[in-house]
Parts: structure tokens; sequence; C-alpha cells
């Protein structure tokens, strides 16, 4: 018998309370040791509070060549962004 | 470097006109500024020279744990031993991530280890040299991490998004490294009589091995322009090297050290030092198998896998039984 | 802190602080000779983690030691200006790696023991070792967890490994009654609160082992043989090579600054 362990994509969630953010893979015969040798990989420094793993096989990704179509029509939408707003001074801060 | 004589596809840069519409989209994008990521389109030589150039570099971590980990079990102090465990540590985590970013690429890590131990990849030829005295980890540390790192900062901008992304962790975690090693020859060199004998001598032999780690002069190669236009490579050779030299000159002076080069001297018209080529005939013969340490390093590399396949198997049958005997029950 | 340290005679104390420290300066050394050489990079990077700990603590508790010796020595003095038979760790870390199925059966059959010791010290009545206890106990139940479950893995996993792992619990199985077999140190500091009952420690140990053991399809030998010495400075012949390697700077450039 000859399997490579599967890949893994690595999600940490640091000290300061913000979003798991994706940190890199590495190889696990299954989810539980995925989660054991982030752990040991990833948060060597203190990185982490929590780690989430999945097989990168199972990750759906955006097409490439849609790139246009997906990212582009929210370019104009400059109104979601607070500084297409003019408050006068006096208002104060909003 | 830890990438070195990276071949491409050989025939040179292509000139905007002569590239096929995706190829000229591609090149745009790369000149822009903008990261290639996985699965989009590439040209099939930037696919196989990126795999080769990280497979290489991730070998060359692997590799480069051995030199060092020689010394872990007789490190001087309880303190040293702890530093230097953690960063050859750190080293397999470089091999780690390395390896990850080269499988985006449509290769496993299986694969590039077995070409590595069949010796159809390569590793930096740095690490077939030997560890022989305590000042040699100190060596590596301040010359071959400090010549790695004047490789791997510029490559944070490589045009490969996985690539990039690797080696901006790998340099923050590197940050470390350098320091400790020259840490170490400063405690030598301001220390006993034969400490600073095992300094002097360190450093007499790394010197040349550390400035053959960036290649043979690259000016006229066609690889080496094929990867700049590409940006997978960033610097020419050259250029590294003498940045490397210029940096480390007042470093070894400050440690009271002397660099083992008779035609050593600053030229004020260039703003950096002249320095002697090292004895490229020594360093094909490394290429080739001919190093001091070659057999060892692979050869531990070879048993370190074999010996480990069980273990891997092992792990490999349970975990399907497991999901085997969880697919039963639902 | 002094009133239970007066009950007891402080050599027996500074001793029994040296077995914590040497055991886990021995072990540490052990699995750091694996670095570089493990079967996955994975592992690689995880054992040097626990051989890390094992370093920290190491300093945590040969330092006490010197301290409570009360002769002046550090925690480095002792690690590497020591001849062999001054040191207390017990022979099962000490002794050779094998194959990397028994580095782990033996870093699972300590780290239930360590885990077991530690987390009764929490009660210790000298502080100093209550806050090394706990500093440790964190990193011990990682050990301990990520040993267990890899013992479990191999047992239950391919036929080859199953095999590796029965010889490998049978052949350290004599090493590990020394654990938890009391002397008139580990009596004498139990009395004054310092240590726990070892007997207790052995129980607890005896009930993880026998789980994780039947979960990983691995039979516990009967065997009740015993192999003791390390604890009073009696040493298999491979702790002269470790310290032959460990010292080897120290010893060839007295007073040197490193």
């Amino acid at each position: 018998m000859k399997k490579e362990w599967p890949l893994w994509e690595v999600f940490i969630r640091g000290q300061h309370g913000l979003n798991h953010r994706h940190v890199g893979s590495l190889h696990a015969p299954d989810a539980e040791m995925a989660i054991k040798n982030a752990r040991d990989v990833y948060t060597r420094r203190n990185e982490g509070v929590s780690i989430w793993v999945v097989e990168s096989k199972h990750i759906t990704a955006s097409s490439p060549s849609e790139r246009g179509p997906l990212f582009e029509p929210s370019n104009d939408k400059v109104y979601r962004h607070p500084t297409f707003f003019d408050i006068p001074d006096e208002v104060g801060h909003m | 470097m830890y990438a070195q004589m990276v071949k491409s596809t050989g025939e040179g840069v292509k000139d905007l006109k002569e590239m096929s519409p995706e190829e000229r989209a591609f090149q745009e994008r790369i000149d822009r500024g903008e990261k290639i990521e996985p699965k989009e389109w590439m040209p099939e030589g930037y696919r196989k020279t990126l795999i080769r150039q990280i497979g290489q570099h991730a070998h060359s971590e692997i590799v480069g744990q051995l030199p060092e980990g020689n010394w872990i079990t007789r490190a001087p102090t309880l303190e040293r031993k702890a530093i230097l465990l953690a960063k050859v540590q750190d080293e397999a985590g470089h091999g780690l991530y390395l390896y990850c970013a080269a499988e985006t690429l449509g290769v496993s890590r299986d694969e590039l280890l077995e070409k590595l131990h069949s010796g159809n990849m390569k590793y930096s030829s740095i690490f077939n040299y030997p560890t022989l005295t305590w000042a040699d980890i100190g060596a590596i540390g301040w010359l071959v991490d400090g010549a790695a790192i004047m490789n791997q900062v510029p490559l944070q901008r490589t045009s490969y998004g996985p690539y990039s992304r690797a080696m901006i962790r790998i340099c923050k975690e590197e940050s470390f490294h350098q320091r400790q090693g020259y840490d170490i020859m400063m405690k030598m060199a301001k220390g006993t009589p034969e400490q600073k004998e095992m300094a002097q001598d360190a450093l007499n032999r790394f010197w040349y091995p550390s400035l053959m780690m960036f290649g043979p002069s690259d000016k006229d190669s066609v690889h080496s322009a094929q990867s700049m236009a590409w940006k997978i490579k960033i610097n020419t050779n050259d250029e590294l090297r003498q940045k490397f030299v210029d940096q480390t000159v007042p470093q070894a002076e400050y440690l009271g050290l002397t660099i083992p080069d008779e035609n050593l001297a600053w030229n004020e018209e260039k703003g950096g030092y002249d320095f002697s080529e090292p004895d490229w005939s020594e360093f094909y013969e490394v290429l080739k198998g001919n190093g001091p340490c070659n057999k060892e390093r692979l050869g531990a590399r070879v048993k370190a896998w074999e010996d480990g396949a069980w273990f891997r198997e092992g792990l490999m049958a349970h975990a399907e039984k497991q999901s085997a005997a969880k697919l039963a029950a639902e | 802190m002094e009133a239970a340290a007066d009950q007891v005679d402080r050599t027996a104390y500074a001793t029994w602080l040296m077995r914590m420290g040497d055991n886990t300066l021995i072990l540490g050394h052990r699995l750091s000779e694996w670095c570089g050489h493990s079967p996955v990079l994975e592992e690689d990077i995880a054992m040097a983690n626990t051989a890390l700990d094992l370093i920290g603590q190491t300093q945590l508790w040969l330092g006490l030691a010197g301290e409570v010796e009360g002769a002046g020595r550090t925690a480095d003095n002792l690690a590497y200006l020591r001849d062999a038979s001054k040191f207390r760790n017990v022979l099962m870390v000490e002794r050779p790696n094998g194959d990397f199925g028994q580095t782990l059966m033996r870093q699972f059959l300590f780290d239930a023991w360590h885990h077991a010791m530690l987390t009764e010290l929490l009660t210790s009545t000298e502080e100093r070792v209550r806050e090394i206890a706990a500093k440790a106990l964190k990193e011990v139940s990682y050990h301990l967890e990520r040993s267990a479950d890899l013992v479990i893995r191999l047992g239950d996993g391919s036929e080859e490994s199953h095999a590796r792992m029965q010889a490998a619990l049978d052949d350290q199985w004599a090493y590990t009654g020394e654990l938890s077999t009391p002397d008139e140190i580990d009596t004498a500091t139990a009395a004054a609160g310092i240590a726990p009952d070892l007997a207790k420690v052995g129980t607890v140990w005896r009930q993880t082992v026998e789980e994780v053991l039947r979960a990983a399809t691995l039979s516990v030998p009967d065997s009740t043989f015993a192999h003791q010495g390390g604890k009073s400075g009696r040493h298999t012949e491979h702790l002269g090579y470790i310290l032959a390697d460990m010292q080897f700077l120290q010893r060839a450039y007295p007073g040197a600054v490193w």
C-alpha cells in the first residue's frame, strides 16, 4: 500500500478576535490529526486561539476567468463607502 | 541560493509581439505587479520552472536541517540547545510551507521527495559542507542564513501568489536565525583564544561556499532572463553576491575576524567591495555529488523516508478504517 | 515556602528535584535526536515541540534543584558538569530511540506518568513546585494527548504498525516499573507534602495505560519485572554516551562562555 496523506487547508483565529484566516496547508491522515499538526506547525509563535481545517479537495473556489463579472461590478458602487458623503465639519464626528 | 541554477524554458525571453494572446495577457499581468494564483492560466514553462525552483528551495530547507542538527545534542548550554532546536525545527516548517506552495502547481510532496531521493532534483550546494565545530553553527546562522535572507526578502514580491505568501511567512520567522548565528560568533570571537580560533576557522571554511550559494554569474543566462521576466527571480546572482559581501565585511570587522580573501578591498568608484570569486570548479563538483557530505546528507534523508514508510502507512490505514466504520454506521 | 522544605532533608528535596529535571533533560535530548530524521515533516516539527517543552522544564527543575542544594550550581552546571552516577533520571528515558514507534511508545508510557505526577504536584506544599508543575502540566497534557493518540492509531493501524507497536511495548515494559516504585527519597518528600505518594501516581498511570492500550488493540505484558537503578545513579551504558555528546564542549573548554 502506498498512499500519500491528504492535503488540508488550515485556518487560524488569532488573539484579537478577528475571523479565522487561511495560514497555509499541511498533510495529515485525517481531520483530527490535521488539527494537531496545525497546532504544531502553525502556532509555534503563539499565533492562535482556534484552528479550523478542511481537506483541500473540498474547497470550492471561484473561477479565475470570471474575475471580471464577479468583482468588477462592485467597483462603481462608490456610495457604499463612507468617504462618498461630505459631512460639514461643524456636525462633528460621524 | 537555496535554488541554484534553476533551468527555465531555455528559449530566452519572448518579445510581447511574439507571444500568443494568452501569453501576452499573462506577461502583462506580471508586469503590472499582479499575482498569479493556482488554477489560473500560466505558460507551461512558468509552471515547470516554478516547480523546480520551489521544490529545490524546499529540499534545501529539509536537507539544511542536517548540518545544524548535527550539533543539537552537543549544544553547550540548555538555552543554546533550545534555540538551535527551535531554529532547525523552523527549517522543517519552511520546507513544509514551500512543498505546499509547490503542490498548488499540480505536483505532490511525495513526488518531489522521490525526485530528491533519486537525485533528479537538487538542493543547495552549501549543505554538503560539514559542521566541524560549534562555531560552524554560528557561521551558518550568520553567513548561510544571511545569504539566504538576501535572496528571500525580494522573493516576497515574486509573481506566484502561494510562493510569495510562503516567503513572507518564512522571512518573518527567519528574522531570528541570522541574529542567533551572529550572537554565537560574538561570544566565540570575544571568548578564549581557542574559541576565537574556532570562529576564524569557521569563517575560513564557510566564506567561499557562502558566496557560491548565489550561483555563478548569470548576466548572460537565458534561464535567469526568463525567470526575471516572470518575476520568479528578482535580482541577478552577482547583484545579490555583491550586496552580501558589502553587508558582511563590516560585520566580520566588528567580530575582529579576517575574511579569507587577500583581494578584498573597498572600491570607492562602485561603492562596494572588490572580492575574489569562489572556486567554481569546486562548486560544480559539489553539485555533481562530490562535496564532502553529499552522500551523508542524501543518505540521511532517504533513510528517514524509508524507515518512516510503515509509520505513514500505519496512520493512513487507521484513518481509512475509521472512515469506513463511520460510513457503515451512517 | 521554607516550611515544608525545612521538614525534609534538603538533600532529599534537591535529589527529588534532580529526578524531575534529569528525566526531562535526558528525554528531551533523546527526542531532539529525531530532528531532521522523522518519518514525515509534520511529525518532525511536533516532536521538536515536545523536546523544546522538556528542555524548558529542565531549566526550571534543575534551576530550583541548584537553589535548594545551596552550593551555587546553576541548571547548566547540573546538566553539563555532573558525571553519569550523579544523574537521577529513570532508565527508560536514556535508552536509545529505536524506531519511531519505540520512541512514541516510550513517550506515551512516560507522558502518562508525567501527567499523573504533575497533576498531583499542583497541591504540593512547596509553592515553587506548584508553579513549575502548573506550567509543565499544560505542556504535558498535550504531549499525552498526542502520544496516546498516535499509539492508538498505530496499534490499530496496519498489520506492520500493530506488530511494531506491540514489540515496542514489550521492549519498554520492564522499564516502566521504576517510575512508580518509591524509595527513601520519594517517601521523605511525600511525607513533607512536597511530592505525592508515588503509589497513587502509579495507579493513575496504570489506568491511563490500560485504557489507551486497549483502544490500540495492544496487549499489556504480564511480566512484573522492573529494572531499577536510574533514580539512585546506577544507569545503563547508554547514559555515558549521551553525556559524552552533551557535555563535550563544557568539558573540553572549561570555563568558556558560549
